[in-house]
């Protein structure tokens, strides 16, 4: 028997890494402040099922020369990237907050990063590339792909890469989108299926690019079979907030089933949703997910067990000063030369001289 | 105190003494090297202090998967570096690009003493904290 587990809506799975694209000057100035996207709020949506995660995101045209990308950091390597299906975002919206579903935005910037190159997939004016690669290497590839990463991308492709070192790089390709008549604000729907033993949500990557106290806003829609534990708790101090949790309606399932290939969807299953209503400097994690809810999720999923590098010194450096004090540590060493060679000899030795 | 002891004691103030007056004409005479690391888009130094007049020679270590700059100088060269278009540095001893992964060499003499500040200009590099002071004193 099928043994059915969770979609993890995983809005965060959208990871805006927000790529400045293009020919960006090494002067500053032409990219923002940010050097990288303003993200709109994103839905995501992402479900696991027989060991199995399907991810279901948007992402947005931008326009312009297509001078934005972006990269999303998934859970284990893709054995799939399709489109994904026209309403299932709006319709997981409709059934949590049918007020907003006019104002819902479905999509992130695209964005891209030399790593290996594991996929290459073209969804409307889409490009999609399924990378593997530690930092360095992704952000390598990204350079090669004219894209520029914003500052803060070594430390969080850290973060990411000690993980699991798999990002979908997502660009648009301006020239495809001009000639299939994609209006700015469109979004690509894209379905991502990846069997994984333990599910999480990225949720740090959304504030890449993003100054300290910059809001960083997401839904993230999870289906699973029962209802999930998962880590860190939504407490709505912590930048994430329940806004969702009940038993799937037979209603909602059906709509979604009968959605672009997603006949995978269970015959019934516990909607989540999580709302990222926090700042970049407070989403320094990510939501992991105990399908069965009957364990502690994993804090290494939730990146609860990285641990932060040094953080970079302050200190200055004065090299009259440094000089001075290897002095007086030589000095030192040999003082404690002289005065150990000088040490009194015991009494009876000193009485036989 | 045995008269062993005070030689000991007196021969280690002549080396203090001598290695701390070395140590000072050292750094009104000699180049030296110092080394400014980057990771995670931070410069490690943030603060030195280097004489004028004296070639200093400064080593770039770029350990970051993105690119970065080091312009040194005062006010007037900050602000035109952040409005500027020149897609790479490195004529200038005092403006560098780094590549990412890469470590690039400088010399330069600071001619007067003064504050000045090295930063990253890459979009968002600064707002980010890529921004050093460099003090240099007088001779």
């Amino acid at each position: 028997m099928a043994r059915r587990r969770i979609l993890l809506p995983a809005a965060a799975a959208v990871l805006l890494i927000g790529l400045a694209a293009g020919p960006a000057l090494a002067c500053g100035g032409l990219i923002g402040p940010n050097g990288a996207v303003n993200l709109l709020r994103t839905t995501t949506f992402a479900g696991y099922h027989d060991g199995v995660e399907h991810y279901v995101t948007a992402f947005e045209y931008a326009g312009g020369g297509g001078a934005f990308g972006s990269l999303t950091p998934l859970p284990g390597v893709p054995t799939s990237v399709e489109k994904g299906g026209d309403w299932t975002l709006q319709r997981l919206l409709r059934e949590t907050d049918p007020q907003s579903l006019l104002d819902a935005r479905l999509a992130v910037p695209a964005a891209a990063g030399s790593a290996e190159e594991l996929m290459k997939v073209r969804i409307d004016a889409l490009d999609l590339t399924v990378l593997r690669g530690g930092a360095a290497e992704v952000g390598q590839w990204a350079k090669d792909h004219g894209f520029r990463l914003p500052p803060d991308a070594p430390e969080v492709l850290d973060f990411y890469a000690s993980r699991s070192p798999i990002f979908l790089a997502a660009a648009f390709d301006p020239t495809a989108a001009a000639a299939r008549g994609q209006a700015v604000g469109d979004g690509t729907p894209v379905h991502i299926t990846i069997p994984v033993s333990n599910p999480w949500v990225p949720l740090r990557i959304l504030g890449l690019g993003k100054t300290n106290g910059e809001a960083v806003t997401a839904d993230v829609y999870l289906l699973t079979d029962r209802k999930p534990a998962l880590l860190p708790a939504p407490t709505g101090r912590n930048g994430i907030a329940l806004g969702h949790s009940a038993a799937a309606s037979a209603s909602l399932l059906s709509d979604l089933r009968s959605d672009r290939g997603m006949d995978w969807i269970p015959e019934s299953g516990w909607l989540t949703k999580v709302e990222v209503n926090g700042t970049a400097d407070q989403l320094r994690y990510d939501l992991a997910v105990d399908a069965t809810g009957r364990t502690v999720p994993s804090k290494h999923a939730a990146g609860l067990d990285v641990v932060a590098p040094a953080a970079p010194s302050d200190g200055s450096v004065d090299v009259g000063r440094i000089l001075a004090t290897l002095g007086v540590m030589a000095g030192g060493v040999a003082l404690m030369a002289i005065l150990l060679t000088a040490r009194p000899r015991p009494s009876g030795m000193a009485a036989s001289r | 105190m045995t008269r062993g002891r005070w030689i000991a004691i007196t021969a280690l103030a002549g080396l203090l003494a001598i290695v701390a007056g070395g140590a000072a004409g050292a750094a009104d005479t000699s180049a030296r090297t110092i080394e400014i690391d980057i990771h995670y888009s931070h410069f490690t130094p943030s603060q030195v202090t280097v004489p004028a007049g004296v070639p200093i020679r400064f080593v770039i270590v770029n350990a970051d998967p993105i690119d970065h700059e080091w312009i040194v100088g005062d006010a007037a060269v900050q602000e035109r570096h952040r409005t500027g278009t020149e897609t790479s540095h490195g004529a200038r001893p005092t403006e560098q690009s780094i590549p990412a992964g890469g470590t690039v060499e400088s010399v330069v003499t600071f001619a007067a003493p003064g504050p000045l500040q090295y930063i990253c200009h890459l979009p968002g590099h600064e707002a980010y904290g890529m921004v050093g002071t460099l003090v240099v004193t007088g001779s």
